[in-house]
């Protein structure tokens, strides 16, 4: 396999420039899409396939949009409607899928490290889009650049993520890009959704939500995730609601104000109140559209060999 | 300041053009009611700005103005040399205008091409001028003219580079280098 094939596995291996560098063009490319005409010739000669063996809705539609505002040609795939149900292996369908000429694979998958192990096998370059419970580079991106358009800066800010941090690629990913763009970050959540040693990640730990609201300048509020949970981590969804929820009237007891963020989908009245995530605090609806800008900034510097 | 290389413009020179464009794009353009300057990223921005402020002096209100990237609408993404966006900044659709494009120099003509595209993308212009201050005759990989041009140089069979070195705003000389590693 040639070298020079460059690949976003995850936001670890990435350097500080490299995120600036992924962050600037994306400023870019946001511009672009306000303007009359959004789109652009840029990966006109690339084809991509977008590997998706996992639900997905917003991850999948911005990274096609992306991809199309970019003039790429695209293959989509699932794998509730494909072969992998007849017990073909991951090597065999992308193999397959690469023979009619694809470039770059966007793939999601339930198993930690598959985008690690299909790049070590095959000649496209990769872009992990969420592999199990281990890293989600572009939601990371996206946050950041988030959180940068909100407040100005990444560096110096104070972000606490709460919830199930066991099994939220988004929480790794995030604590990766944010320390390296200078943030100081904690997790808040239940001790058992909690990774033991996770402080040895240089992040604060805190199992009290209205302290670590005190604390930060920004909180990312993130999904429970019972389809990776095979034991009851915390007693009722009722009882998390009532200790990790986050309210009007626990957002009123702060004196400062501070910006709600949330990788989606959200649960309404678990994680979150409706009157938070519709509310002028909350960058949610931001955040999605800047995933499109995101996505198409390591798209087009993943196509130059950039990253 | 170059080591190597004569001058082919002067600071006195380039001044004298900049008062030629103005008083050219005035007589064609009028108010500049209907028209806008578009500098291109990244060396077209100095001349752009200096050709705005020489035609405000002249008609005496501001005239609309903006700076463009065209790396996303470039020919050969991905093809070697590696291309980082600089802003684009386009309060204003061009829809309806004469847009002119600034640029220091036209060599190939292909970055004029991925900037009309990119200009096309803010709206369906009336029309679109090219002005450069060099115009580099005889290397041309695309039919592309300018309608206002400072000096010609003739790029037949020679390694020669051009360097426009801008020293304050309104001020620029422009040097002809025998290869680019004598920058």
């Amino acid at each position: 396999m040639s070298k020079n094939v460059h690949h976003l596995l995850g936001i670890k291996g990435l350097e500080k420039g490299q995120i600036e560098t992924i962050l600037d063009t994306a400023t870019n490319f946001s511009e672009l899409l306000q303007a009359p005409v959004k789109k652009t010739p840029a990966l006109r000669d690339i084809t991509i396939a977008n590997l998706f063996f996992e639900n997905s809705t917003r991850t999948r539609v911005s990274f096609e949009l992306a991809e199309k505002r970019l003039g790429a040609d695209i293959i989509n795939f699932s794998s509730s409607s494909s072969s992998v149900k007849k017990g073909e292996t991951l090597i065999d369908t992308v193999n397959n899928i690469l023979s009619m000429k694809v470039d770059m694979v966007v793939m999601r998958h339930p198993a930690p490290g598959a985008c690690l192990f299909l790049s070590k096998h095959i000649d496209a370059q990769i872009v992990n889009a969420g592999d199990g419970t281990h890293e989600h580079p572009t939601q990371a991106l996206l946050d950041a650049f988030s959180i940068k358009q909100k407040l100005g800066d990444v560096a110096g800010k104070k972000v606490v993520i709460v919830g199930d941090i066991k099994h939220s690629r988004v929480a790794l990913s995030n604590i990766y890009c944010l320390q390296l763009l200078g943030a100081e970050v904690m997790v808040c959540g239940p001790a058992t959704l909690i990774p033991k040693h996770i402080e040895k990640l240089g992040v604060k730990v805190s199992h009290n939500l209205d302290e670590a609201l005190k604390w930060c300048d920004v909180a990312n509020m993130l999904r429970i995730q019972l389809e990776r949970q095979d034991q009851r981590f915390f007693p009722s969804l009722r009882e998390y609601s009532t200790l990790y929820g986050l309210d009007l009237n626990r957002l009123n007891r702060l004196d400062k104000e501070i910006t709600i963020m949330h990788p989606g989908p959200i649960n309404r009245g678990v994680e979150i109140s409706s009157d938070i995530a519709d509310s002028e605090h909350s960058i949610i609806l931001q955040q999605v559209e800047n995933g499109v800008a995101v996505r198409m900034s390591v798209l087009f510097l993943l196509a130059q060999h950039k990253l | 300041m170059p080591n190597k290389g004569k001058i082919l413009l002067s600071l006195d020179h380039t001044k004298l053009i900049l008062k030629r464009f103005a008083l050219e794009l005035i007589e064609k353009h009028h108010s500049f009611e209907d028209t806008a300057i578009i500098g291109l990223q990244p060396r077209g921005i100095e001349l752009a700005n200096a050709l705005r402020l020489e035609i405000e002096n002249l008609i005496g209100h501001n005239i609309k103005y903006g700076q463009l990237d065209h790396t996303f609408f470039r020919d050969d993404i991905g093809r070697g040399e590696i291309h980082i966006p600089k802003p684009s900044k386009i309060d204003f659709s061009t829809e309806n205008l004469n847009i002119i494009i600034v640029d220091d120099v036209l060599f190939t003509g292909r970055s004029v091409r991925s900037a009309i595209d990119a200009v096309m993308s803010f709206g369906r212009p009336k029309r679109i001028e090219l002005l450069v201050l060099v115009e580099r005759l005889f290397e041309r990989e695309l039919p592309i003219k300018p309608d206002y041009y400072g000096v010609l140089v003739d790029s037949r069979n020679t390694n020669n580079y051009v360097r426009v070195e801008w020293e304050a705003s309104n001020e620029v000389q422009v040097w002809l280098l025998e290869n680019k590693e004598h920058e």
